[in-house]
């Protein structure tokens, strides 16, 4: 049985949206979804799936709160703790086992209603080693940054190239919050944050909300929709703790990956890929995770950027929508947002930010400091 | 569809367990039923992890943090959390793991620490509410429970002793239990009758207590369990999971429609058509001792206002014709909201798998039911098992 997304709503992707609850956000997503898939969601959707955590959303038990919005109140609805992209392997296995065959998969952002995103993330550190140490926890990427590009032989020239890319193509992309013309020179004067990283190498937040229809293909061929098939997924953590994790490379997408190349079938994912939307959170991300997801050799990552590879007109574009750095941070939605970029991408709907003839593209999500969990999954065209 | 059948199990103490660490709690659930499938971390595929509200552990993201202590280190790992629901949720997300295919072997680990949370875990229900319509009510979970009991109790005209009977049978049946904290071998209708009155009809004795504890079990796809040479292999033959409105305001609080459309797709996938004969026992879920009432009724297992009558003429008790909470359930045992994956998921493998020990249901059973029940009086997951 294959799997495929018939149906992709985006909706805010704005630094606020006072005007929206984040009910109302998802809710206009969902819809323009289940318009795209042409599916009733009291009919046609069998399950649902919501990406959330109680901390980002400031309720105790958020979970109550996911039914109404996308259509599944007195249906199976599930919370996954984890990114949207998870929530889309979530989907994707639902759908696999046979017992559900159309699948919504929900994941929203409403982090301009967080008065406090600081001091939530300092409660994501270990309680007892690392939370009493204080300081912004962005600390932990600054020595990452440092660790990574001490090992690799990248430099910080290559990270404020991935920053200059990034919200310049941004700027092509209608829904972009932080699309800006800046260059090289901007991102390397600006100011220092977390030592070697600087303010304009950490994306901004924002409120955003990303639902994707999935389907089987005997559902999809029902539906009369022609799928973006989900040839692989792959999700993986390294060590959740500081002291023993992996600082040089990122350990869980190196895995995961492995797990969604396999799910593919394929061997030489640099040839059989032809774009990429990875994790770029911070600058220096995008290139760790080029390299530990295989698309890049170790060490290459920058001077692909530098020589302009990943542009949207080079030999593999990456972060072709922005990435986050353009297009902001929506927490939880980031990864799920990256599988409907490539969607669009591989549907022909990207605008003017569309590549030429691309037909196999990965979106890969990290869930942010100071975890080490990340998904891949790797989406194609095809019959 | 492929299937899954759930190798081995483990259960922490249920206490105030100051002395642990959330991770330790996981590793030692995780430990146990590793050792009771007789499998190692090398061989398991997937984690998957099942915990209630964050703020309990006052960590964000705390499926993260105690990720070690399942085991997850560099594997697929993934947190489910519906509410209270995920007592049995969790061990659908491992179903669809296996039963997908991109999983051989998974382990399911639940974890609570409630302790943590000073000076009382009901401070973290004050920020469950819809902050604009119920939270300057400020409501508190016993009141709403309270409401709901007392709607079920004036439908259908039940007496408060029918009820009290359910904490009594439970709190019962948990003698033996080597993770209980409530057991009581001698607790009788007129204690629970007369302990202190929390929100009428609700006294102390109907509510289970908040714990600490964490709960695993291992599960195997049908290659797996060749392979291994599982002797006794308990299979999940069903599987459902339904959430209602948020509103829960705005829907009758006398029967539990989402349980009952839960019940219906497990039921449906097991070919279950008449739950009554086909099922031979039960795990409803207890935090209340209505709730085990309510339930038995959503999971269609006796007419509606029927549960009551059928525990007063002993049908519930451990050899009566259908046993309902043998494990002595979460008045019993305990109630470390996601953990209770011991009480309900442990149980019927378990009874089913002949381990029970003391608490093993004297004549022969085939296929039990579980469901736990969650977020604002709204979810509902359940499990059909059998051999």
């Amino acid at each position: 049985m294959k799997v495929g997304i018939i149906g992709i709503g985006i909706a805010g992707f704005r630094t606020s949206t006072p005007e929206y609850s984040w009910k109302e956000l998802t809710y206009e997503a969902a819809s323009r979804a289940y318009h795209d898939a042409g599916v009733d969601p009291r009919k046609d959707v069998k399950a649902f799936v919501t990406c959330a955590e109680d901390y980002w959303e400031g309720f105790g038990i958020f979970d109550e709160f996911t039914p109404d919005q996308v259509g599944g109140a007195l249906r199976p609805v599930c919370t996954v703790c984890g990114d949207g992209m998870h929530g889309l392997a979530t989907a994707f296995m639902q759908i696999k086992t046979g017992l559900v065959d159309v699948v919504a998969v929900e994941a929203h952002s409403k982090i301009s209603d967080l008065l406090t995103y600081e001091g939530v993330v300092q409660h994501a550190l270990d309680p007892i080693w690392n939370k009493p140490l204080r300081g912004h926890p962005f600390y932990v990427a600054g020595m990452e940054m440092n660790a990574f590009l001490r090992a690799s032989g990248n430099n910080e020239k290559q990270c404020a190239a991935v920053v200059e890319k990034n919200r310049n193509n941004a700027l092509k992309n209608g829904i972009a919050a932080y699309g800006s013309p800046l260059d090289l020179n901007d991102v390397l004067t600006s100011e220092k944050m977390f030592d070697p990283l600087k303010k304009l190498e950490i994306s901004g937040l924002a409120d955003g909300a990303v639902v994707i229809v999935l389907a089987s293909d005997t559902a999809a061929r029902k539906l009369k929709r022609k799928p973006i098939w989900v040839k692989g997924v792959g999700w993986a953590n390294d060590s959740p703790s500081l002291e023993t994790r992996e600082w040089t490379q990122a350990k869980y997408a190196e895995l995961a990956a492995k797990m969604a190349y396999k799910l593919a079938n394929i061997r030489n994912p640099r040839s059989a890929i032809d774009f990429a939307e990875v994790d770029d959170r911070f600058a220096y991300k995008e290139l760790q995770h080029l390299e530990s997801l295989g698309l890049a050799k170790k060490g290459e990552a920058g001077k692909m950027t530098a020589r302009g590879d990943t542009q949207i007109d080079g030999k593999f574009p990456v972060n072709a929508s922005g990435g986050s750095l353009g297009c902001g941070d929506v927490v939880e939605a980031s990864g799920l947002h990256r599988v409907a970029e490539v969607a669009l991408q591989l549907r022909g709907d990207a605008g003017k930010r569309q590549l030429d003839g691309v037909k196999t593209g990965l979106a890969q999500c990290w869930r942010g400091i100071p975890s080490t969990s990340g998904a891949v999954a790797i989406l194609g065209v095809g019959p | 569809m492929r299937k899954v059948a759930v190798i081995g199990a483990g259960m922490t103490l249920f206490r105030r367990r100051l002395m642990e660490t959330p991770k330790e709690l996981c590793f030692e659930a995780s430990r146990m039923a590793l050792d009771s499938a007789g499998v190692e971390m090398k061989d398991v595929d997937a984690v998957i992890s099942g915990s209630a509200p964050d703020a309990f552990d006052g960590v964000h993201m705390k499926g993260e943090y105690y990720s070690d202590g399942c085991g997850a280190y560099r594997k697929p790992y993934m947190r489910v959390y519906v509410g209270g629901g995920t007592g049995v949720f969790s061990a659908i997300a491992g179903w669809y793991h296996i039963a997908s295919g991109l999983a051989d072997i998974a382990l399911v680990v639940n974890e609570e620490k409630m302790s943590s949370c000073m000076p009382h875990p009901q401070s973290v229900f004050a920020y469950i509410w819809d902050p604009i319509l119920d939270r300057p009510l400020k409501p508190n979970l016993v009141w709403i429970f309270a409401m709901e009991m007392n709607r079920y109790m004036t439908i259908h005209n039940i007496k408060k002793e029918d009820i009290a009977r359910v904490a009594v049978k439970n709190k019962r049946n948990a003698v033996g239990h080597p993770c209980a904290q409530l057991a009581d071998p001698n607790i009788t209708v007129d204690d629970v009758l007369n302990s202190e009155v929390m929100a009428w009809p609700v006294q102390r004795l109907d509510i289970s207590p908040p714990s600490d504890g964490a709960a695993a079990v291992v599960m195997a796809s049908e290659d797996a369990v060749k392979k291994l040479k599982v002797e006794t292999p308990v299979w999940m033959k069903g599987v459902g999971w339904c959430i209602d409105s948020t509103m829960w305001t705005d829907r009758d609080l006398y029967f539990p429609e989402y349980v009952a459309s839960a019940a219906k797709m497990a039921y449906k996938m097991a070919k279950i058509d008449n739950p009554r004969k086909q099922i031979d026992f039960a795990e409803p879920y207890d935090p209340f001792d209505y709730k085990e009432l309510h339930h038995m009724e959503g999971l269609l297992l006796c007419k509606k206002g029927e549960a009551p009558i059928l525990t007063r003429e002993g049908v519930t008790q451990r050899d009566g014709d259908l046993p309902t909470c043998p494990s002595g359930g979460l008045l019993g045992v305990g109630n470390p909201i996601a953990a209770t994956m011991g009480q309900k998921i442990g149980e019927l493998y378990w009874q089913l798998s002949g381990q029970a020990g003391k608490r093993q249901i004297p004549h022969e059973i085939k296929t039990g039911v579980a469901n736990a029940w969650g977020d604002l009086m709204q979810y509902g997951s359940v499990v059909v098992m059998g051999v």
